[in-house]
């Protein structure tokens, strides 16, 4: 019963394609799992552009929308609407082919990445070898569409954002990489299944996830550093800052293609948080071997929705970061701290099960992390915090 | 299928005529992006996945903005004063022929170990990724670090060039 409930959405797979001519049945297969995908996850979409406006309402010491439907729940759905009805105005001079296609190359771009991931045992669309990398390469084209919005807008703020969009983009894709890599290294494997795997083990109840090692744990946080960026979700959204560009590489669309932005951006996080959590959160396994019995497509989607919950608590806390301190830290501070991150993991693997290899780690990181910040703060003339209140 | 190899050498060939033939040159830019991508796809058939997967990553995710980054940041997203065509096409046509033969000749060189097109389907070579690192950390790993140092001359470079031209506008 508990294995069925866990099977429940494979099982349903099985028997509908079961209803068709065996020669039909592969392709309908695959046709049933990519309608699955593009039903659920815009329906994610969704309720997290609900739960941010509430979110944030609320962080900000207002309510959010709450005249639509009780508590604002039809929001998504006025939202939708307004959108599809909305004028579609493309500028004269826009270059009218690529500002079409930039949106829609966004959306369908962002969708593959799902083919990948691993949202339940057995879940998984396709099973690639290199799963992660054909991931990386999929995100890397994204990369492609903001340039094209921004570039064909034929408008001096949106090619300002896009520059600063894809410098942003290309930076914080090297840490990215880097921190994926050290997991992979302890794997063995590029193959996303095989990753949630091998951590799908528990010692005394415990997980054997991979956040619950210092290596582990530094590679999330940079992990968690670059997706954020790599989304341009605040506290890395210059390149759509409200308040200094209009609205980035997507001012001058309007409409529904502003939504498909809008739907690429969150699917696009979406999709990295599951990433995140299929490379560290242990993907689709449960928390305590006790909880074994709950089906792992819900701990897989209550972890992504959770990553959803701390970005949204992210933008509402931190102040925006300026472009050169953006650049600054990826490059100086990020970077170099993924590279010893690297060389850790070798220590972790090498050092053989024990107590020592728990206490050399975490003081290798730890200390990496306060010289390398207190020297950058020296360099940048920072001190102490002071705070200045009003009298 | 001989089909989806036909549909995506047009798809590549189109790219890189449409790269050199159109005016603007952000349209070339990404009618460049089509060809590698259609090189990519090309790959994906042959079941090189690592390969396939490497050239999306560098080539549609790097090279790619890079060349529009050039492009952007120089003057030529104007369209050209003086034409498309450069003068002194006949030296290009000549290299690009010489180029053509040199590969053409190392790949039909290579195919002699394969079957022929009649043959049964020998051991075709397969190329997982641990194949691919097992190689260059043990047989390829002096050519691996000679392009390590490359990379490295090519950053410090990017590096120099770039704050130079800050110290210079001092």
């Amino acid at each position: 019963m508990i294995a069925n409930l866990d099977q429940i959405f494979v099982l349903l797979k099985q028997f509908v394609i079961g209803l068709l001519p065996a020669s039909w049945q592969p392709a309908a297969g695959v046709v049933l799992c990519v309608v699955a995908i593009i039903c659920v996850f815009p329906a994610l979409f969704a309720i997290t552009v609900l739960l941010e406006r509430k979110g944030l309402g609320r962080m900000q010491n207002r309510y959010g929308p709450n005249r639509v439907g009780i508590f604002g729940i039809l929001q998504p759905v006025a939202d939708g609407i307004k959108s599809l009805t909305k004028e579609d105005l493309v500028p004269l001079s826009a270059d009218a082919v690529v500002h079409f296609i930039a949106p829609v190359f966004l959306v369908v771009v962002v969708f593959m990445g799902y083919a990948v991931l691993p949202m339940g045992r057995n879940m998984t669309l396709v099973h690639l070898d290199a799963a992660l990398l054909f991931y990386f390469a999929i995100g890397a084209s994204t990369e492609l569409s903001v340039f094209m919005a921004g570039w064909s807008s034929r408008n001096k703020y949106s090619l300002l954002g896009a520059m600063r969009a894809v410098a942003q983009m290309i930076s914080y894709e090297v840490p990215l990489l880097m921190s994926s890599v050290a997991v992979v290294m302890i794997t063995g494997s590029l193959s996303l299944d095989k990753i949630v795997a091998a951590q799908n083990q528990y010692t005394w109840g415990l997980p054997h996830w991979y956040i619950f090692t210092p290596w582990g744990f530094a590679g999330f946080v940079m992990f968690a550093i670059a997706a954020t960026a790599e989304t341009n979700r605040s506290p890395f959204d210059l390149p759509e800052g409200e308040s200094e560009l209009v609205a980035g590489y997507f001012t001058e669309y309007s409409g529904f293609k502003f939504a498909e932005f809008f739907l690429g951006e969150y699917v696009g996080m979406l999709s990295i948080s599951g990433l995140g959590t299929t490379l560290f959160l242990g993907g689709w396994s449960a928390p305590l071997a006790v909880l074994g019995w709950v089906p792992s497509w819900f701990w897989f989607f209550s972890k992504i929705m959770l990553s959803m919950c701390v970005y949204i608590w992210l933008r509402g806390t931190l102040p925006r970061l300026r472009q050169d301190q953006l650049m600054n830290f990826a490059w100086k501070f990020v970077l170099p701290l993924t590279l010893l991150n690297l060389f850790v993991t070798a220590l972790w693997r090498f050092m053989g099960d024990g107590w020592e290899r728990w206490v050399v780690c975490s003081a290798i990181l730890v200390l990496a992390y306060v010289v390398m910040g207190r020297t950058g703060m020296h360099r940048d003339h920072l001190g102490a915090r002071r705070y200045r209140y009003a009298d | 299928m001989e089909m989806i190899f036909y549909g995506l050498a047009a798809l590549t060939l189109a790219g890189g005529l449409a790269a050199v033939l159109l005016k603007n040159t952000v349209h070339c830019a990404l009618a460049l992006t089509v060809a590698f991508a259609g090189l990519a796809f090309q790959f994906l058939e042959l079941d090189a996945q690592f390969a396939g997967f490497a050239q999306i990553l560098v080539y549609v995710g790097a090279v790619a903005i890079l060349v529009v980054f050039a492009i952007l940041l120089t003057r030529g997203s104007e369209t050209p004063m003086d034409g498309v065509f450069s003068r002194t096409w006949l030296a290009g046509l000549a290299i690009a022929a010489a180029v053509f033969a040199v590969l053409s000749w190392a790949v039909l060189g290579s195919t002699r170990a394969l079957p022929g097109p009649g043959g049964a389907p020998a051991a075709t070579p397969t190329a997982t990724v641990m194949q691919i690192g097992n190689a260059l950390m043990g047989r390829y790993v002096l050519p691996l670090e000679i392009v390590a140092l490359l990379l490295t001359a090519a950053l410090i470079g990017a590096v120099i060039v770039a704050m130079h031209e800050k110290a210079g506008s001092l």
